[in-house]
C-alpha cells in the first residue's frame, strides 16, 4: 500500500519539500502517526461519550419479581373456565412513574369447589404474543403463529410453540385474595427461564 | 484465469490477506484513488497553522453528529417529555452528562470556531475569484449553523431555552407581512408546546442539518476544485495535505475537543480539590427548572453568541416594534448583505481594505455588545457598593424626586449633578442586582426540579411540571409572597437583616411557626409585645401580651418547668421537634402530657383557650388542639374570623379560602395547604 501511496505522491508533488510527505524519512512517519493519533483521540471522545450512554439500558436489571394481588378467590367462577383479569401495579419507565398500573394480564383457573387457583401468563412462549381463549371457551389460541393451548395451558402438537403457556406462582392469602407471582420468562426456547 | 493461474499471478507482489483484501476491493470501487484524491492535495508554500480553522470546524460539526445522534436516542420531543428525558439524559444515564456537555460546549465553540474561520477567510482575501461561490456557501453554512444553535437552545424545555425561544419567534413575528404566518409555522401553532418542541427537533436534527450537510459537501469540492487559497508571499516550499497539514489540523481538533472537555471538567477538578465530592449529573450542560408559561422569568437571556443582538435591542428601547423590526431583521439584514457583497466589493481597489475593516468592525461591534450585556448583569458584582451608600440613601429618603434632592442638598448644583450620576449608578446597580437574584432563584428552582425528579416514585405520568406546582418548596415562597407578606414576616431572626424586616412587618414572624423556638419566643415576656410577635397588631394590648407579661412572670404560679411543659406540648400539637434544650430528655412523654393537661386546666391556658375536651367554649381565643398542625394552619388561613381561631377578635387577616357565594376565594384549598406545608416546613427532601 505504501509503494501505491508513494508513487502517486511523488507523480504530483514535483516541488514538495524533501521531508513533508516523504514516506520513507522519519519526520514524515512521525508526523503520520502523531496525525493519525490526534485525530483518533479527538473523535474517539465524543464516541465514547455516546457509546457510554447509548449502554446505559444494559446497566438496569429488571424489577424483582413479587406476588401480586390479582382477584378475590370468591369472585374467581369454580367452572374450570380461565378467566383473564389484568395484573395492576406501580411502573416505573425511564422517569415517570405510574402508580397502579395495568402491567400485563393473567388468566387464573379454579376447579369445582377448589381452595387453589391455577394462573398462566398471558404472553405466548413462543414469540410473545398476547394468547387470547377461543370464542368457543375450549382452548387457548394465539392469534400471532396459531399456537394452541389446553385449558390448563398444555401445548396442544404441533405447535410453532416450543414449551406449554408459563404457569405463574399462585398462592390465596388469609383473606382470600389471589396473589399471583408477577414474572416474564424467555421466548422462543423450550426451557422456561426467567427473563432479566 | 484458473485458481491455481490467479495464485501465481498473484505470488510476485506476495501481499498478505490484508493487501489482497485492498486490491479486491480496489478493483471493484477505486477506492485508493479516492484516499489519495482527499489526502494528497498540494498545499502552497506549506502547512500553516491558520488554515486549520476549516478542518476544526469540520470536526466540530461531526462531533455534533455523533454526540447530537446518541442524544436523540434518549430524547422526546413533547412538553410532557422533553424537559424529564434531558434530566433522565443528564442526571441518571451513566455518561449522559458527558454526552450532553460535549453536544452544549461543542456547539459554543463551533460559533467561536466560525468567527476565527471567517476573519481568516477574509483577511487573506480567499473570498476573491474564483471562490466567490464558495464564499456565499460558506455564509450560509454559518447560517445553518447559527439556526441549529437557535432551535437547539429550546429542545430540552427549561425555563431559559422557552422564554428565549419566545422572544426569539416573537421577533420573528415582525417580519412585514409573512412575519405572523412565519411565527405560527415554527412554532407549530398558535400556542407554545408540543408541536412547537417537534418542529424545533425536526429542524436541529434534521431540515437543518440535513442542509448542511449538502452545503458542506459542495463548499469542500468547491474548496478541493480551486484548491487552497495560500497565504502570500509564499516563501517556502508546497507541501501536501498529508500528513503535514493534517498533523496540524489534527492536533487543533485535539486542541478543541481538550477544551470543550476542560470546560465541562473543571468545577469536578476544582470540587476534587476542595475535597467535595463530585456529582456527575452537575457537571457539563445546565438543565434549567421545567417551563412554565406562569412563573415570571426575569433571568431570561439568549446563549452568549447571542447576547449582542439581545443588547442591540436595546438600543432601540422606546421605538416599539419599529425599533425592533430595525434592530433585529434590518440592521443584521444589512451586515449580512454587506458580508455576501464582498467577493464583488473586493474587486474594487480598496475593496478589500474595506471588506477586512468592516469584518472587523462588525465583530468589535459585537464584541462591545456583548460586553455591555455582561456588564449590565453583573454591575452589582464589580462595583463598589459602599460607595453607593449615601446615594442609597438620599434616593430613600427622597423617593428619588430630583426636586426633593435639589432641597436636600440646599440646591447646590454641582453636588445634585454629582448625586444624578450616583444615582444612575445606583440604578444600573439595582438593575443587576435584580438580574442576579433573578439568576439566583432560577439555579434554585433548577436544584429544587431536580431533586424533586429524582424521588423513588420518579415523574408523574403528566410531566414535571405537575409535581413542581404542588411541591410546597418552590410553591410556598411564592404563594407567601403574594399572599401573606405584605403583613407577615417570615425570616429566621438570627441573620442579619432579620431585625429591619420584622420591625417593618405588621403581623407575627412566621419562620419556623409550629416549632418549640416559636411557642417559646411567644411566651416569652420580653418577646410577646415584639414586632415579631403581637407588636405590630390591635393584640399589642390584649388578653394574651397581658397574660404572658403578668401572669407568666409569676414563678409562684408558673415556674420554668410548667412553662417548659407547655412549649413541648404545644410542639407536640404542632407534630414538630421537642425545644431543642428538652432533647435527649428521658420522659419527654411525659412532659408533653403534663404540658396538655396544663393547657386544658381552666386555671392556666383553658381559661381563655379551648383545648380538646375542656370546658371553655370556642371563640374567645383560637382553640389550642392541634395548634401548628397542618388541619389548624388550612383552617385559619382559610377563616381566621371562624370562632375556632379569632372569631369577632380577628385583627385584619384575610379569610383566605373563603367567599362571597358565586366569588372565589383569593386562595384555593390547595394553594392554601401548599402554604401550610411550608410553613410547616413539610417537603420531600432527597436522602443523601
Amino acid at each position: 500500500m505504501s509503494d501505491h501511496e508513494h508513487h502517486h505522491g511523488e507523480s504530483r508533488s514535483g516541488a514538495v519539500s524533501g521531508g513533508s510527505a516523504g514516506d520513507g524519512s522519519r519526520r514524515g512517519f512521525l508526523a503520520k502517526a502523531i496525525a493519525l493519533v490526534c485525530g483518533g483521540l479527538a473523535t474517539m471522545v465524543p464516541v465514547g461519550a455516546g457509546l457510554w450512554a447509548f449502554l446505559d439500558p444494559l446497566r438496569r436489571s429488571a424489577s424483582v419479581a413479587k406476588f401480586l394481588p390479582v382477584a378475590e378467590l370468591t369472585a374467581i367462577p369454580d367452572d374450570g373456565v380461565p378467566r383473564q383479569y389484568p395484573v395492576i401495579t406501580d411502573r416505573i419507565d425511564a422517569w415517570t412513574g405510574f402508580a397502579a398500573e395495568p402491567v400485563g394480564a393473567v388468566y387464573l383457573r379454579r376447579e369445582k369447589g377448589a381452595k387453589v387457583v391455577q394462573a398462566l401468563s398471558a404472553t405466548c412462549p413462543h414469540a410473545g404474543c398476547f394468547v387470547e381463549m377461543e370464542p368457543t371457551g375450549r382452548c387457548f389460541r394465539c392469534p400471532c403463529h396459531n399456537s394452541i393451548f389446553t385449558l390448563d395451558g398444555g401445548i396442544v402438537a404441533p405447535s410453532p410453540s416450543p414449551r406449554a403457556m408459563d404457569a405463574l406462582e399462585c398462592r390465596v392469602g388469609k383473606n382470600g385474595e389471589v396473589e399471583v407471582m408477577w414474572q416474564k420468562f424467555r421466548a422462543g426456547v423450550a426451557a422456561k427461564e426467567v427473563q432479566g | 484465469m484458473s485458481r491455481d493461474a490467479r495464485q501465481t499471478a498473484a505470488a510476485p507482489a506476495r501481499k498478505g490477506l490484508v493487501g489482497q483484501l485492498g486490491d479486491f476491493l480496489d478493483d471493484r470501487t477505486g477506492y485508493r484513488a479516492l484516499v489519495h484524491e482527499a489526502l494528497y492535495e498540494r498545499v502552497p508554500g506549506g502547512a500553516r497553522w491558520r488554515y486549520v480553522w476549516g478542518s476544526t470546524l469540520v470536526f466540530a460539526f461531526m462531533t455534533q453528529l455523533i454526540t447530537g445522534l446518541f442524544l436523540w436516542a434518549s430524547y422526546s420531543a413533547s412538553a410532557q417529555t422533553a424537559w424529564e428525558s434531558v434530566y433522565y439524559i443528564q442526571h441518571e444515564m451513566a455518561g449522559g452528562w458527558l454526552l450532553r456537555g460535549i453536544h452544549h460546549f461543542m456547539a459554543q465553540a463551533m460559533v467561536v470556531l466560525l468567527a476565527l474561520h471567517l476573519l481568516q477567510v477574509v483577511i487573506d482575501g480567499a473570498y476573491r475569484a474564483p471562490r466567490e461561490v464558495n464564499f456565499w456557501l460558506g455564509l450560509v453554512l454559518m447560517l445553518l449553523v447559527l439556526g441549529m444553535a437557535l432551535t437547539g437552545y429550546l429542545l430540552p424545555w427549561d425555563q431559559k431555552g422557552y422564554w428565549a425561544t419566545i422572544v426569539a419567534t416573537n421577533l420573528a413575528g415582525i417580519v412585514p407581512f409573512a412575519g405572523p404566518s412565519l411565527q405560527q409555522l415554527v412554532i407549530g401553532g398558535s400556542e407554545y408546546g408540543h408541536h412547537t418542541l417537534t418542529r424545533f427537533f425536526a429542524l436541529h436534527a434534521g431540515f437543518l442539518p440535513g442542509a448542511l450537510i449538502l452545503m458542506l459537501v459542495v463548499h469542500l469540492s468547491l474548496f478541493r476544485k480551486h484548491g487552497l487559497h495560500a497565504k502570500q508571499p509564499i516563501t517556502k516550499p508546497d507541501a501536501m495535505f498529508w500528513p503535514d497539514q493534517v498533523l496540524k489540523d489534527a492536533v487543533a481538533m485535539l486542541a478543541v475537543m481538550a477544551v470543550v472537555l476542560g470546560v465541562i471538567l473543571m468545577p469536578a477538578l476544582r470540587a476534587m480539590l476542595a475535597g467535595e465530592a463530585v456529582v456527575p449529573g452537575e457537571l457539563g450542560a445546565e438543565l434549567g427548572a421545567p417551563a412554565d408559561p406562569s412563573l415570571p422569568y426575569a433571568a431570561a437571556r439568549p446563549e452568549w453568541y447571542f447576547l449582542f443582538l439581545f443588547q442591540f435591542l436595546k438600543v432601540f428601547e422606546g421605538w416599539g416594534a419599529t425599533g425592533e423590526f430595525f434592530g433585529a431583521i434590518v440592521v443584521p439584514g444589512l451586515i449580512m448583505t454587506v458580508m455576501f457583497l464582498m467577493p464583488i466589493l473586493g474587486n474594487w481597489r480598496l475593496g478589500h481594505r474595506f471588506n477586512v475593516a468592516f469584518t472587523l468592525a462588525v465583530l468589535a461591534g459585537v464584541g462591545l455588545l456583548t460586553s455591555l450585556a455582561l456588564n449590565e448583569d453583573y454591575y452589582a458584582l464589580w462595583v463598589d457598593k459602599a460607595s453607593l451608600a449615601e446615594a442609597e440613601k438620599l434616593h430613600d429618603q427622597t423617593g428619588g424626586d430630583p426636586e426633593k434632592l435639589a432641597a436636600a442638598l440646599d440646591n447646590d448644583t454641582a453636588k445634585v449633578a454629582a448625586m444624578t450620576n450616583q444615582w444612575k449608578k445606583l440604578e444600573r446597580v439595582r438593575h443587576s442586582q435584580a438580574f442576579l437574584e433573578a439568576s439566583r432563584q432560577a439555579k434554585a428552582d433548577a436544584a429544587r426540579a431536580i431533586e424533586l425528579a429524582g424521588r423513588p416514585e420518579k415523574i408523574p405520568p403528566a410531566g414535571m411540571l405537575e409535581l413542581v406546582r404542588h411541591d410546597p418548596k418552590s410553591q410556598g415562597p411564592r404563594l407567601f409572597a403574594q399572599h401573606c407578606a405584605s403583613c407577615h414576616a417570615h425570616v429566621d431572626p438570627l441573620t442579619v437583616d432579620a431585625e429591619a424586616v420584622i420591625a417593618k412587618s405588621s403581623a407575627a414572624n412566621l419562620y419556623a411557626f409550629g416549632s418549640a423556638s416559636w411557642m417559646q419566643g411567644l411566651l416569652d415576656p420580653a418577646q410577646v409585645a415584639g414586632p415579631a410577635y403581637f407588636g405590630n397588631t390591635a393584640h399589642k394590648d390584649g388578653d394574651m401580651v397581658n397574660f404572658v407579661q403578668n401572669d407568666l412572670t409569676d414563678e409562684a404560679t408558673w415556674p420554668k418547668a410548667d412553662i417548659a411543659a407547655v412549649v413541648a406540648a404545644m410542639a407536640a400539637e404542632a407534630g414538630t421537634s421537642p425545644p431543642k434544650d428538652l432533647v435527649g430528655l428521658v420522659d419527654i412523654v411525659g412532659l408533653v402530657d403534663r404540658g396538655r393537661k396544663l393547657v386544658a386546666s381552666d386555671d392556666r391556658c383553658g381559661g381563655c383557650h379551648h383545648f380538646r375536651d375542656n370546658s371553655t367554649a370556642l371563640g374567645s381565643a383560637p382553640d389550642l388542639a392541634g395548634w401548628g398542625g397542618r388541619e389548624w394552619l388550612v383552617g385559619i388561613i382559610t377563616d381566621p374570623t371562624h370562632e375556632q381561631f379569632y372569631g369577632d377578635n380577628n385583627d385584619r387577616m384575610p379569610s383566605f379560602g373563603k367567599a362571597a357565594e358565586g366569588a372565589l376565594p383569593p386562595l384555593t384549598r390547595e394553594q392554601i395547604g401548599l402554604i401550610a406545608d411550608w410553613l410547616r416546613g413539610e417537603w420531600y427532601r432527597a436522602e443523601h
